[in-house]
This record gives structure tokens, sequence and C-alpha cells, in this order.
């Protein structure tokens, strides 16, 4: 089936305000080549569950794209139009389960040689869009701190190695209540500007009391659903036949209440954080990289205003021997592997958040929890400097923000 | 975007930057000399009678390692032995690309046959192009005793022969997967163990039939004289998979001596956990590894000054600034960074200390062990690499 075939009818399986959505710009669907249309698709068919910052994304994208003539969406999308697929693709359920059709015509680009011709496709494609559909301004700097290193007493090696040349380091920050005061200033934060799903609070571990304004993931928090998750993929993994594609699809159709989440609040949040823990790679087990990968996500779907992420030590991975010895007991924790984890993850929270509208304006800050090095990222704090300024966290973080 | 993290350059640019970048780091901390000056003579002798005595070593530094963790300034303290003792005896070659598909099996199944193949990467199915094991063993009509690979479980069982005509089933390598031994000795083990054997770290939840030509659990006593016992007591001494596939290879170069062997490490790929000391510790042992490997090669008098060695990673890994991926933690974008890796070579005929950065591709490997060996491989869409000839 082609994208001009699209009719009503096909999407009588979407969510309500997806349907409605699609509907609205049919006509404009019906122009864009197949290669294309399930990469869209495959964002509206969440329409209901997604973030506001995702919402307006996909809306002035769609909007755009019904201003372009006929000549226009042909120009666009000629490279797409290039690409070529397979029959098989072609007969695929492309409108029904466009996140798998998009895996698959990932699979079939690599073995076609197609994946950099998309690539460039899809690389100018954005660009133009972007200058199409400039963001609206701000309402106030983005703002990213990163908290790591718990429970590690001392560490000879360098940290914040890549985020220092973007910022200044600081070698005497005062530590103490260190962590209170970077969660009562997202707080005030989002009280002074209360966008929905605007401020966030990420946890590697238990997450600290904190007030109902702000929007708050931890790893311990979904422990019940990740020992659910990790069950179920066991079962599914012992059923004959079962294959990555088949068990990425089975994963991919997870809800909440597949995971035990049915009693949660938010559906909007328990679907993102599903999402989480069957599309994260390790993010079941570590929780380094749940917390990394949590960052990311919170950066690229609701392009958060702020971001708090407090990362804890993940469980140690045990080596071959001892997996032989086969001893028993609770899971050993690694501190001093989770700071050098957690070490790079602040160094990809900078980099998502440097790829938001208002990069040149938006503050970063890392701290070496408990311990008096940190590194502050903004307009305010000079390139590759180093300071010896005594400074209390909260000092630090309204030089940042000012 | 901030300009900081814009790069307008081409992938082909930046493919260039992180070859000139590799070299001017091997030339200032390996102190290894410019290759393009030194062409005049070929390095490697031609004779036929050292052709019959020469074995080849390929170890792919899998499962794929970025610059900045290795040959690059700041990844410097996680290759020491490379770096140190390996670089100023090889010739390097800075620029070498895999345009492929980035999957460890297709790669490594890629290397291998001299061609880009595009078999499903998750599924235990043999290459359709034939082998460096057939080539070489049809060509040169060489025992099956003398083409081995070992390779981490569970796809790579059908890595060594092709089910190409006029090649195929029985001409190519015997395959042993130390982990899949592993798991028939100690049948099963407990859930913990079974996380250990599904290694396929890209889909950690899945492993393959087995089914190909690799070695059997009762033929371990026949070929590398060890007991089930044996082999059990060495595995509870060893920290991980790529440990046990060198004492296992080391094992097979003592007992059968091949001349082609082929050792496929998959330490570092841990790094698809998403925890970046994980996968630095996968890049150091794997470095302490490959040194071990040439020790053996020095110790071993079947190996000891007839054994050329290649040490080459399949690929990359994600840039750390392309929004497709994840940095370290996948190779899925098929960026510069995950397409563009190196190539170390030492030993018998191999010109020591010296940088190549003229642009290779991994497909070139198959003809130049052809060239070097002496077999034609015939279906490679490679050519031999002519500063090793």
């Amino acid at each position: 089936m082609q994208p001009r075939d699209l009719q009503p009818q096909h999407f009588a399986g979407y969510p309500p305000e997806a349907r409605k959505l699609v509907l609205s710009h049919l006509e404009v669907l019906r122009q864009l080549p197949l290669s294309f249309v399930p990469s869209l698709l495959r964002e509206a068919i969440d329409y209901d569950y997604r973030f506001p910052a995702e919402r307006s994304l996909l809306d002035r994208e769609l909007a755009n794209l019904n201003t372009l003539t006929p000549a226009q969406i042909g120009q666009r999308f000629e490279a797409f139009a290039k690409v070529s697929l397979s029959p098989a693709l072609e007969e695929f359920d492309w409108i029904n389960l466009p996140a798998q059709f998009v895996e698959q015509e990932s699979a079939h680009l690599w073995s076609t040689h197609q994946l950099d011709a998309f690539r460039k496709a899809a690389t100018d494609y954005g660009a133009a869009l972007e200058s199409a559909t400039p963001p609206e301004p701000l309402p106030v700097t983005r703002l990213g701190i990163a908290v790591i290193g718990q429970g590690v007493s001392s560490y000879d090696g360098k940290l914040f190695r890549n985020l220092r040349q973007h910022g200044t380091w600081f070698g005497r920050i005062k530590p103490d209540q260190g962590f209170d005061q970077l969660l009562s200033a997202v707080e005030e934060r989002a009280r002074a500007y209360p966008v929905p799903y605007g401020h966030w609070y990420v946890d590697g571990g238990q997450a600290a009391l904190h007030t109902p304004s702000i929007s708050t993931v931890s790893y311990n928090g979904l422990a019940p659903a990740r020992a659910t998750l990790l069950k179920r993929m066991q079962a599914e993994i012992s059923s004959p036949g079962m294959g990555p594609e088949e068990l990425r699809t089975r994963m991919a159709r997870l809800v909440p209440a597949d995971l035990g989440m049915d009693k949660a609040g938010d559906p909007v949040v328990d679907r993102f954080q599903v999402k989480l823990l069957t599309e994260g790679s390790g993010t079941q087990i570590y929780s380094t990289t749940f917390g990394q990968w949590t960052t990311r996500e919170i950066l690229r779907r609701a392009q958060a205003l702020t971001l708090l992420v407090r990362y804890a030590p993940r469980q140690r991975q045990r080596p071959l021997n001892e997996l032989l010895a086969n001893t028993k007991g609770a899971p050993e924790l690694d501190p001093l592997g989770s700071l050098i984890d957690a070490d790079m993850a602040a160094w990809y929270h900078w980099i998502n958040q440097q790829r938001l509208p208002g990069s040149d304006r938006s503050a970063f800050l890392a701290w070496f929890e408990g311990h008096g090095q940190a590194v502050a990222i903004g307009p305010s704090f000079p390139k590759g400097a180093e300071s010896s300024t005594e400074l209390g966290l909260r000092e630090l973080l309204n030089l940042a923000i000012r | 975007m901030t300009p900081s993290l814009y790069n307008p350059r081409t992938p082909w640019e930046i493919s260039r930057a992180l070859s000139r970048s590799r070299r001017d780091f091997l030339r200032g901390a390996a102190s290894l000399a410019l290759g393009s000056t030194l062409m005049s003579a070929s390095p490697l002798v031609r004779a036929e009678s050292a052709r019959k005595k020469r074995k080849v070593i390929v170890i792919t530094f899998g499962g794929g390692a970025r610059d900045q963790e290795t040959f690059a300034p700041e990844g410097q303290e996680n290759i020491p032995n490379m770096l140190r003792e390996l670089a100023p005896q090889s010739s390097f070659f800075t620029h070498v690309s895999n345009q492929g598909i980035l999957g460890h099996y297709v790669a490594t199944a890629s290397l291998a046959t001299g061609v880009y193949e595009t078999l499903n990467n998750f599924s235990a199915v043999a290459p359709e192009h034939p082998t460096v094991f057939e080539y070489y063993r049809k060509d040169l009509r060489r025992p099956s005793s003398d083409a081995w690979v070992v390779a981490p479980s569970n796809g790579f069982n059908r890595i060594g022969e092709s089910e190409c005509r006029n090649y195929g089933v029985g001409q190519g390598a015997r395959v042993i997967l130390p982990k899949h031994l592993l798991s028939a000795a100690t049948a099963g083990g407990t859930p913990d163990f079974d996380h250990l054997l599904r290694d396929n770290y890209e889909t950690p939840l899945y492993t393959p039939q087995i089914g190909g030509s690799e070695v059997e659990l009762q033929q371990m006593e026949n070929i590398l004289r060890l007991s089930v016992d044996d082999f059990m007591a060495h595995a509870k001494t060893v920290s991980s998979p790529d440990e046990l596939s060198v004492y296992i290879a080391r094992r097979l170069m003592q007992q059968e001596a091949p001349s082609l062997l082929w050792i496929t490490m998959h330490d570092i790929d841990v790094a698809h956990s998403g925890a970046y000391s994980l996968y630095i510790e996968g890049i150091r042992r794997t470095d302490r590894l490959c040194l071990d490997l040439w020790k053996a090669v020095q110790s071993e008098p079947e190996y000891a000054g007839n054994t050329t060695m290649f040490i080459l990673p399949d690929f990359g890994r994600d840039s750390d600034y392309d929004a497709g991926g994840n940095g370290f933690q996948h190779h899925r974008t098929g960026d510069p960074a995950s397409r563009t890796t190196w190539m170390m070579t030492l030993g018998a005929g191999v010109r020591q200390g010296v940088v190549y950065d003229a642009p290779v591709q991994s497909i070139d490997l198959v003809p130049s062990l052809g060239a070097i060996m002496g077999f034609s491989a015939q279906q490679s869409a490679g050519k031999p690499i002519r500063e090793l000839l």
C-alpha cells in the first residue's frame, strides 16, 4: 500500500486525538513518499500520550507541510522518493505498526547501502523544517543539573574532562546541603514558570522528597515495573520461535497496566516510563544507564526547561569466575564505576541540552556530590577556566542562570 | 545548536580528520614514522618457502571501540600495551573504513569474506560469499585442522564457511565457541550464568539456535587435549569471556598450530548496556589480551618468527555528537565515527614503526591475506593493500 491510497477508515485503530490529527492532514500525507510517512505516523499514533512539546512540534510540522504546494512537496521529499523499498515493506501494515516499519526500513536501508542517502535526506528535511518553523521563545533560561558520584569518598582521576572545555571548573564548592539547595532551586523555578512537564527531577536511586510541581522519575520507584518486565522478557525468550524482531514488537506493545503501573496517576508519564524500560538498552539493569537514557529522552521529548539528575550507584557487574562460583546474595554496588558512568552521562546531558532551542543562553551545572568539585557552563562562565573561589551550590546556580 | 556542536564537514572530511588524528597521535606517542616516505621497497618476503611456513592470526578488537577511548590522546590510558609494546613494532593503518552493515556478526562475516555481507545480523546463517578460510584451504590444499575461528557464542557459529557453490560445507574453518562449550559443560547453569552466556549485547535477550561446524564439548578433549574438568577449572579463574577465548586460542596454538587463526573479541560490546566504565574496562582488557596473544606467538616455536598478526576493530561506535545515536553505547547511526577504524599489522614481513594513512576498506583484509599467504580471494570485492605487498 502507498500513502496515496490512504483512507480515513485506515486509522480506526488510532487513539482519538491521534486519529483526529491524522485525518485533518490526510490530504498532505497522501502526497508524501512511503519511505517517510511511517516516521511521521510513529509520532502521531502516540499523540494522545505525548508531551506538550512533542505535540507542538508535530502540529507545526504538519501545519508547515499543509502550506506547501504539490511542487514544493515534490522538491522537499525528492530524496526520500528516491529511496527504494522492498515489496515486503510496501505490504507491511505501516499504518498501525509504524514503529516496527521504521525498524525494518532501517535494516533494509543498511542492507541495500541506502542508509547514507537516507541520513542526508533526513538531515536536510530537518534543517528545512527548522528554518520554516522557528521555535517559540523560552519563558526562562534552560537549566540542566547533573549530580554524580554518590557514595564515593574520594577519587583521584580527573572529573568533568569533557565538560571543562565548555565552561569553568570550580574546586572549592561548599558541599553542605548541596543537593537540597539544588532541588529547592528546581522547585522554585517550577513554581515561577509553571509549564506542564517543563521541570523534572530524575533520581538513579530513591527520589528525595519534593513538591508535586515537578515531574519525577526514579529508578527505585520503578523497581516493581522493572522486575515485572524482566520476568516477562524471560518468558517471551523461552517461547518457541522467538526472535529479536518479534521480541521488540511485543515489548513495543506493552502499556503501563502490563507492568503493574495501572494505579499511577499520570498516563503521559506512565507511558513515558514504560518506554524508558522497553526501548532503552540497559535501563532495566543499571541505574546509571537508566539515569542517562531518561535524561536524553526527557530532553528530546519533553524539552525540559529544568532537569535535575542525581545518579546513584549501580549494581556491580559480576566477573565470569564469580558467576561460575554461583555465589548468591544481594547485588553489590559499584560506586566508583558509577561515578565514571555518570561523568560521561553528565557530558551527554549537556550535549542533549544543547540540541534544544535557546542553547546559546542555556546553563548547565555538574557537581561531584558531597565534594568540592563542580563545573558550570553558560554565558556567565568563561570556557576552559578554573576557579578557586569558595562558593555554595546555590550561589553557583544563581551565577549560572542570572 | 551551538557552534561547538555544529559540524559542517562532510562524512569524508570527518573520516580523514579521524585518520590524521590517529596518525599524528601515533607519531608523537609511539614514535612511528609516516609510511608514505617508506614506500620504496616491499617489506614482505615473497619467497614460496616463506609462504609455506607463514602463519597468520587475525584479532578483531571487538566489538567496536572509538578513537577517544583508544588511539586519540585522551584514550591512550586505555591501551598502554598496544601503544607502547605493539604499535612500535607494527605497520599501523590509520584509515580503515567499513561501508557495510554495522552489526558484529555481519561485519565480522564481511571481514572474513571480503564482501559487504547483507545477512541478518541476529540469525545463525552462513555468509553468502566464500570465507578466507575456504579460499585458503582450497587453493593451498590445507586440512581442516589448519584454519580455526575462536569466537563469542552464539551467532558466530556459522562464520567458518559459506554456503557458496564450489566452496562451502566442510571446506572452511573449524569454529570454537568457548562460551558455548561452557554452557554445555555446565548444562544450563544458573539464571545469572544464563545471562553471561547470552552474549549478544546488541540484542541481549536473544540467543540464536546453534548449528554449524563448531566444536562440541566431547571433541574438546581430543582436539585441545583438555578435559571438561580442566576446562571448567580454568574458566573459574578468568574474569571475562574474551579471557576464556584467549585461553582456548593458546591451547589451539599449542595443540593444532593452525596457520590461519581468527579470534573475535567481544567484551567491549558491553557498551550496549550503557555503562561507560564497563566499556572502558573492556577496552583495557582487550588491550592486555592482544599483548598476551602476541607474547604467545613469540613463545610458541611453531609461531615465533613466522607469524603475521592483524588487529582491527570490526567497526567503531557512534559519535557523541550524532543526534541519531547515544554516543558510545551503540553503532546504529552509520556516522563516520562508527565506520572509520584502524588496523595494526605486526610480525613476519611487516615493516616496524610505520603509519600509513592512505584509506583502505575492511574488505581489503581478505585479498591482502591472500596475497601474503598465496591464495586467490576471487569473489572478494576488496583489493590487496599495497603497503602490505
